[in-house]
């Protein structure tokens, strides 16, 4: 089984990139078995296409715009994420859009596909993330081994901490 | 009467970019380029150490990852006048040319193509026809009968479910769109051979630079890949082999696919060597380092002005003044505070003013950058026609074959004059993209050459000194020039700006209300259908445009995908 955890987002604009961010600490707290593999896409299209190809499951972390409180922890599948796609809740969703769109036709999309994020709070310039989404961080973490639990692998914290 | 177009944003994937274009008599007369989002990144290096910058800058733009990271450190190595181990500059040589050559087959096929390529009438092909069109120019081994036929049926799959996916946006049936059936299934096989080749351009700056889309092997005095004969967990002869197969076929593909798919689609479009010719003063610098000083280079660079051959002035170093001098940067047009006239990039300031769309005033967050006070077009090229001006042969060669082709499909002659057009910059790309591949197999010889010598360095450790110092680093990047200038005091970054090369053609008016080169190339292009502008966007998507670079990217909640807006 190949999984992709993706973490996507611009760590230049705050809490625009609490996706790479959240990968980043998933990598440093937690032990990941072995065919589960983090990209940090940052804001990135085409040349992830290779990394994405053919593998069963993609988990996509990233910032979601869904007009709610801000750090409120968002899982979007199936059916939602034509949506999450066609009204561009986050910028580079454009990129990853067609990246996903040119697997299709290649007949080597991932087989499960689903993004998980939190409601930003701010995009303004700068390299930390806001306090509602800094404390929201752990939610988001355990939505990314949850998931990963689901597909039947297990990420268990190595008591590192995340920070 | 005239009307007016506003489309926003331009690009299928990079977005953020807004043009407004006025029509009259079916044709462009006015055109207004406008960066829509901020981009205040160089604030975030104020008073940071200069070796962190590549990592920062590298995180501006998600297509141009390693051309930030190679230009940040580039300057601060001319700021500190270090001398580089010449193993460094071979690898960063072949990152910097396989990251050209990837970019440049996604903007053709996969970003711009199909603005020419219809890709429903591909179903309407013969596929024998197409396969005895496309095995008389090219001995490609995915040009046969069996493959498009594959390609068709897939195809027609996606058509009959009514899910065109990426294909959805396209102005299929246009009145603009005139490549035969054969050549639009040619095309669209050839689209997808492409997302595969285009790996084999990734892997090589995976393997080189570390990790892909961030490179992590970039340093300030060289690069951290330890050069190794024999040992495992390094960049070992075994693994440059790899490296050695996938150029290979990058080459393969460049010069048997899109080389000739681009002269087929500007033979059968002869009409648009006449459009979009708009700014003919070019500019370039010279890339690919063959010295630890940057004085010496594979591939020449300089300044052409009035598109004359002859005028070609050489940069010779990246040190030149005549380079470092001649920048500088107005925000009469632009959202930020002004009134000091243009200023050099190491006195640039990036303080937002916003007010509304001002036809007159200020319309964008793009600075307008010139040389020596005119604005200049940036890119493959003002890149091939200064090698061509410089002698460089690899490009005179491939420059030559790719016009006779061209002559052939339009079967009449065409000349290199064809290039200063909006088809002629494709054309210039995919030449570029030859002589780019050629010098990629070239470098990675040069540093096998230097490691069988048993030369396995790849750095020099930079010292800060105390007080001032700047330095440029140039890049010529594949959308063209793209400079960083830095002020150092005392170690740490006291100013930092980017100078991109998307800001060069997107810029707005300049400080004498002259326009950027998309609005210069704009005007004239014919719009057949205002609500349906394919033409413009032809124009613009020759330029490649990046503007995720030249801005940054933020907030478009509850805004369509694309407004076009016929008023």
């Amino acid at each position: 089984m190949r999984v992709v955890v993706l973490g996507v987002g611009n760590v230049l604009l705050s809490d625009e990139g609490l996706g790479v961010r959240a990968i980043e600490r998933l990598q440093r707290a937690h032990r990941l078995p072995p065919g589960v593999e983090v990209i940090d896409g940052g804001t990135s299209g085409m040349e992830l296409l290779e990394q994405l190809e053919g593998i069963d499951a993609l988990i996509m972390v990233d910032a979601i715009r869904a007009g709610a409180p801000p750090a409120t922890p968002i899982r979007l599948a199936g059916n939602a994420l034509p949506v999450f796609f066609r009204t561009r809740l986050s910028p580079h969703q454009v990129g990853l859009c067609d990246v996903l769109a040119s697997l299709e036709l290649l007949g080597r999309s991932p087989r499960h596909i689903c993004i998980l994020g939190l409601q930003p709070q701010s995009l303004a310039l700068g390299m930390e993330l806001s306090r509602e989404v800094e404390e929201g961080m752990p939610a988001l973490l355990d939505m990314v081994t949850a998931e990963l639990a689901s597909l039947g692998l297990a990420a268990p914290a190595t008591g590192c901490g995340g920070i | 009467m005239s009307q007016r177009v506003t489309i926003d944003p331009v690009t299928r994937i990079e977005g953020h970019l807004r043009v407004d274009v006025e029509v009259d008599g079916g044709k462009v007369k006015k055109a207004w380029a406008s960066g829509q989002m901020w981009r205040g990144v160089e604030n975030i290096l104020i008073g940071r150490d200069p070796r962190d910058a590549w990592a920062i800058t590298q995180r501006i733009c998600g297509v141009c990852t390693t051309v930030h990271a190679l230009a940040s450190v580039r300057s601060v190595e001319n700021a500190l006048q270090l001398e580089l181990p010449v193993n460094a500059q071979y690898i960063r040589n072949m990152i910097i040319l396989a990251h050209a050559v990837h970019d440049h087959i996604v903007h053709f096929y996969h970003l711009s193509a199909l603005d020419w390529v219809d890709v429903t009438s591909a179903l309407k092909a013969d596929p024998a026809k197409a396969a005895s069109l496309a095995e008389s120019l090219s001995s490609w081994s995915g040009n046969s009968k069996a493959e498009f036929s594959k390609v068709q049926q897939r195809l027609s799959g996606f058509v009959g479910t009514g899910q065109l996916g990426i294909f959805t946006n396209g102005y299929w049936g246009h009145p603009a769109m005139k490549l035969p059936p054969e050549i639009n299934l040619i095309a669209v096989a050839h689209y997808l051979q492409a997302l595969e080749v285009q790996r084999h351009a990734n892997k090589v700056v995976s393997i080189l630079g570390g990790k892909t889309p961030h490179i992590q092997n970039v340093v300030v005095g060289g690069v951290a890949n330890a050069l190794a004969v024999d040992s495992q967990a390094v960049l070992t002869v075994e693994r440059l082999l790899a490296v050695k197969d996938w150029i290979d076929q990058l080459a393969d593909f460049v010069k048997n696919v899109y080389l000739i798919d681009v002269a087929v689609v500007g033979g059968s479009y002869p009409e648009w060597t006449q459009i979009g010719r708009g700014i003919v003063d070019y500019l370039c610098v010279p890339d690919i380092p063959l010295d630890g000083r940057n004085t010496e280079f594979a591939l020449p660079g300089g300044h052409i002005a009035g598109g004359d051959l002859a005028s070609f002035k050489q940069i010779r170093t990246h040190d030149d003044a005549y380079f470092k001098d001649g920048v500088s940067e107005s925000v009469k047009h632009s959202w930020y505070e002004g009134g000091k006239g243009p200023l050099h990039p190491y006195k640039g300031e990036t303080r937002p003013q916003y007010t509304d769309f001002q036809d007159d005033g200020k319309y964008s967050w793009l600075k307008s950058p010139t040389f020596y006070d005119k604005p200049m077009q940036v890119g493959p090229l003002p890149r091939v026609l200064a090698m061509v001006a410089a002698g460089h042969k690899p490009t005179i060669d491939h420059a030559t074959h790719a016009l006779e082709l061209v002559s052939t499909v339009a079967k009449t002659k065409v000349g290199i004059d064809a290039l200063h057009s909006t088809i002629g910059r494709h054309a210039a790309r995919a030449v570029a993209c030859a002589v780019e591949v050629d010098e990629l197999a070239r470098q990675w010889d040069l540093l096998l050459a230097s490691m069988a010598k048993g030369d396995l360095k790849t750095f020099n450790k930079p010292i800060f000194p105390k007080g001032e110092i700047t330095g440029v680093g140039m890049h010529e990047a594949p959308r063209g020039v793209l400079s960083h200038w830095i002020v150092i005091q005392d170690g740490k970054i006291r100013n930092y700006q980017c100078v991109v090369p998307t800001t060069w053609n997107a810029a707005p008016r300049n400080e004498k209300d002259e326009p950027g080169a998309y609005e210069a190339c704009l005007a004239g292009t014919p719009v057949a259908i205002p609500d349906q502008p394919l033409e413009v966007l032809r124009t613009v998507h020759s330029f490649d445009p990046c503007l995720a670079c030249a801005v940054h990217v933020v907030d478009q909640e509850r805004q369509p995908v694309v407004r076009v807006k016929a008023a």
